[in-house]
């Protein structure tokens, strides 16, 4: 459906064969087979949010063996941003004059009192984007307003973020500004696998991460911690096929690092991307995640000589960075890590459901809790009174 | 009459006022009834009525397949079929910021008049007021509508499931919602599509016309089709299996869906509907459905079961069934539809 010069492609061709009921059924049966040689359960973290809605959406828990659980992972960026930065988003959009910009889910999150949203109902100017890009689009419009992009996301979305700088530098904006809360990969699921209680037996990795930064970044987890790593696509018999690549690792005992998603991703990744990247941002020393904790490098800011475009520098005296703990209640944090799951938490689908979050793991679609909520597996039905046969 | 611009003076009861109603409003919604001008229509009524009001907004106004004319039409005609009944009369009242382009409203009331020629009913009585800038986004318009219920025995109603229905879409889902979404977006389509905003009341007289039990009628409006079979499911506290494989979505829409995160069955309809008839009438159902270009796409797409409890204080379930045959529950439409972020 994308249409560019000389040519074109229909988006379907990205996903048809990839959800094949045939092929689905292959590789169940295949893993199923396998599974039985295992010696123990298999768990499988899949740490990007889209693999958790993958997983539950297209109901592949149903098809795989009892041997082979999955563990959600922390790779949500509206799942793992603490409160004080919600509330720092909050505060920049109260301010007079401005516009406050952001993505998706992001707008629903609870700060600690409020949440953007609710702010944007009280009169304040606050919209979600469709693209990054549009942000420049909304400055020219409007001169006379301070217009704020809260950036967040992983190495999939940061490149976005830098051409849009890119952009603001080269047309002399001097009404766009930045609050820079994109976060990495590797040093989130470093943390998680060399905690104590680390129950983690294979990773899956996210495509979209690699098209960018490449497989190699999953390397090192491979070397320090002796899993299988598979960096896998989206659809259904992506998830899949991942599976059966890890299975065949366990059973071969030779943990590796892998491409399902050949695809599109390669060792390198995009270097174009990363030197954009690169240009204007540089790691934090340290960023606190919702559930995980302080984690050093694992963050990213602008570089200090791009302070004018940084909100955290020009409207400094506006945000407050003292740490936010979570509800008492949510058990967010201890399902970010891994060590829970939705169901064990007292307020699942009481307290807490999509229209009235305690916790972020509720709001974004991609949040495991959110996932299981909107996508609850279905107890066995009874034997049909007629197959649909027309 | 100046033709340029609406003004607050068209609205103001005066010479203006009289001029818009002659010019604009008799002329294209020319009847008997409403050359009465009097304070109220005035007519004669057999049996059993059907009343139903809607009110309308849409940015923006004209989209591809329809404008806000168009739909306050189809979608109060529609609302009447929905319950078997033959539109018969309207009210229409339009909310005008000041400032509106004369052509663009004329060119809604004349979207209007055609779309009425589809069922015969007839816009009988209707206001007209016209507000400061800013106070209405271009024009809103609220229609009212009147209509005769057709028959005795077939009286479609969202607790008239019944195991051992099947469920039927009169045509491929989600189109008018993706089309607004594309259009405020100005997404780029290689297939264009367009909003199926439609009157349906003939593929309903055709059904009624046939003897077609029709235990539950509804056009999946906003919501969509997954918010249809949920109060359906809990009206009449039955399951409801879906084939996800069996529902039509054409390209274009299963395209923005993958695009932005979205699902078909969460998108607005207005001019396709959702069938709850006895499995053995499902075929002459859909052939009859067939016959009209506005429903070449209706398809089966589910069936009724008894239902089964299930532990969320529910009193109806909608399944959906991949086509692996894995299960999932399929909840209605929560809060705003925002695009996935990666």
């Amino acid at each position: 459906m994308s249409q560019t010069k000389g040519h074109t492609l229909a988006l379907q061709q990205l996903y048809q064969g990839f959800r094949d009921p045939q092929t689905m059924h292959a590789l169940a049966q295949q893993i199923a087979e396998k599974a039985k040689q295992l010696s123990c359960p298999l768990r499988v973290m899949e740490v990007c949010g889209g693999h958790t809605h993958t997983v539950m959406k297209y109901g592949l828990k149903s098809l795989l063996p009892e041997q082979i659980e999955f563990i959600h992972g922390p790779g949500c960026p509206v799942c793992i941003m603490p409160k004080e930065r919600i509330d720092q988003a909050i505060a920049l959009a109260k301010m007079d004059n401005t516009i406050l910009l952001t993505l998706g889910d992001m707008i629903r999150v609870p700060g600690s009192k409020t949440s953007l949203a609710k702010v944007r109902a009280k009169g304040h100017d606050v919209r979600a984007l469709y693209t990054p890009m549009d942000a420049i689009q909304i400055a020219q419009q409007n001169p006379d307003k301070q217009v704020i992009f809260f950036a967040i996301g992983f190495e999939t979305t940061t490149p976005m973020t830098a051409a849009v700088l890119q952009q603001a530098q080269q047309l002399r904006l001097t009404n766009l500004f930045f609050h820079i809360n994109h976060v990495l990969v590797p040093p989130a699921v470093s943390a998680l696998l060399g905690d104590d209680d680390c129950r983690i037996g294979a990773l899956i990795g996210p495509s979209h991460v690699s098209v960018i930064a490449g497989a190699k970044i999953y390397q090192p987890l491979v070397d320090s911690y002796g899993l299988p790593i598979v960096v896998s696509g989206f659809e259904p018999v992506d998830v899949m096929q991942s599976l059966l690549m890890i299975v065949e690792q366990v059973l071969e005992n030779k943990p590796h690092l892998q491409i399902q998603y050949s695809r599109a991703v390669n060792w390198e990744g995009n270097l174009k991307a990363q030197q954009l990247i690169e240009q204007f941002l540089v790691p934090r020393a340290t960023f606190r995640w919702r559930g995980l904790g302080e984690i050093p490098n694992s963050a990213l800011q602008l570089r200090p000589e791009f302070a004018q475009w940084d909100t955290e520098q020009v409207f400094a005296d506006h945000l407050s960075n003292e740490a936010l703990d979570d509800h008492k209640l949510c058990i967010c944090g201890d399902i970010l890590r891994g060590i829970a799951q939705p169901k064990d938490c007292r307020v699942f689908g009481k307290g807490c459901d999509p229209q009235r979050p305690l916790g972020s793991c509720m709001v974004s679609s991609e949040g495991a809790c959110h996932a299981y909520y909107r996508y609850a597996n279905v107890p066995k039905m009874p034997s049909r009174a007629q197959e649909i046969s027309r | 009459m100046n033709k340029g611009h609406i003004s607050l003076s068209h609205g103001g009861g005066g010479v203006e006022t009289q001029q818009l109603i002659q010019q604009l409003f008799y002329a294209h919604f020319d009847n008997e009834l409403l050359r009465q001008a009097e304070d109220a229509a005035v007519f004669e009524a057999n049996g059993a009525l059907a009343f139903t009001t809607d009110s309308f907004t849409v940015s923006p106004i004209f989209f591809k397949g329809g404008d806000i004319g168009k739909l306050a039409v189809a979608g109060t005609v529609n609302d009447l079929a929905m319950m078997a009944a033959k539109p018969l009369y309207l009210s229409c009242a339009f909310m005008i910021e000041e400032g509106l382009p004369f052509q663009s409203l004329e060119r809604i009331v004349s979207s209007m008049a055609l779309e009425l020629k589809k069922t015969g009913a007839k816009v009988v009585c209707g206001d007209t007021k016209v507000v400061p800038k800013g106070a209405v986004d271009q024009l809103f318009i609220n229609t009212s509508g009147i209509g005769e219920l057709m028959s005795d025995q077939i009286r479609p109603s969202a607790q008239g499931l019944q195991p051992g229905d099947v469920i039927l879409v009169s045509g491929d889902i989600g189109r008018h919602g993706a089309v607004i979404l594309a259009e405020r977006e100005t997404l780029q389509l290689q297939a264009p599509i367009e909003s199926d905003c439609n009157s349906v009341w003939p593929a309903v007289a055709a059904l009624l016309a046939a003897g077609i039990p029709l235990h539950a009628l509804r056009d999946a409006t906003r919501g969509g089709l997954a918010a249809v079979l949920n109060e359906w499911a809990q009206a009449s506290a039955v399951s409801i299996d879906v084939q996800e494989a069996k529902l039509p979505i054409s390209e274009s829409v299963q395209g923005i869906c993958e695009l932005l995160g979205f699902e078909a069955f969460d998108f607005a309809n207005e001019g396709t509907f959702v069938l709850s008839v006895p499995a053995e009438v499902a075929d002459e159902a859909l052939a009859i459905l067939h016959q009209f270009a506005f429903c070449k796409n209706a398809a089966m797409i589910g069936e009724v079961l008894e239902f089964q409890p299930y532990p969320k204080g529910t009193t109806g379930l909608v399944i959906l069934t991949s086509p692996w045959g894995a299960q999932r529950v399929l909840e209605p439409p929560q809060g705003e539809l925002l695009p996935r972020i990666c």
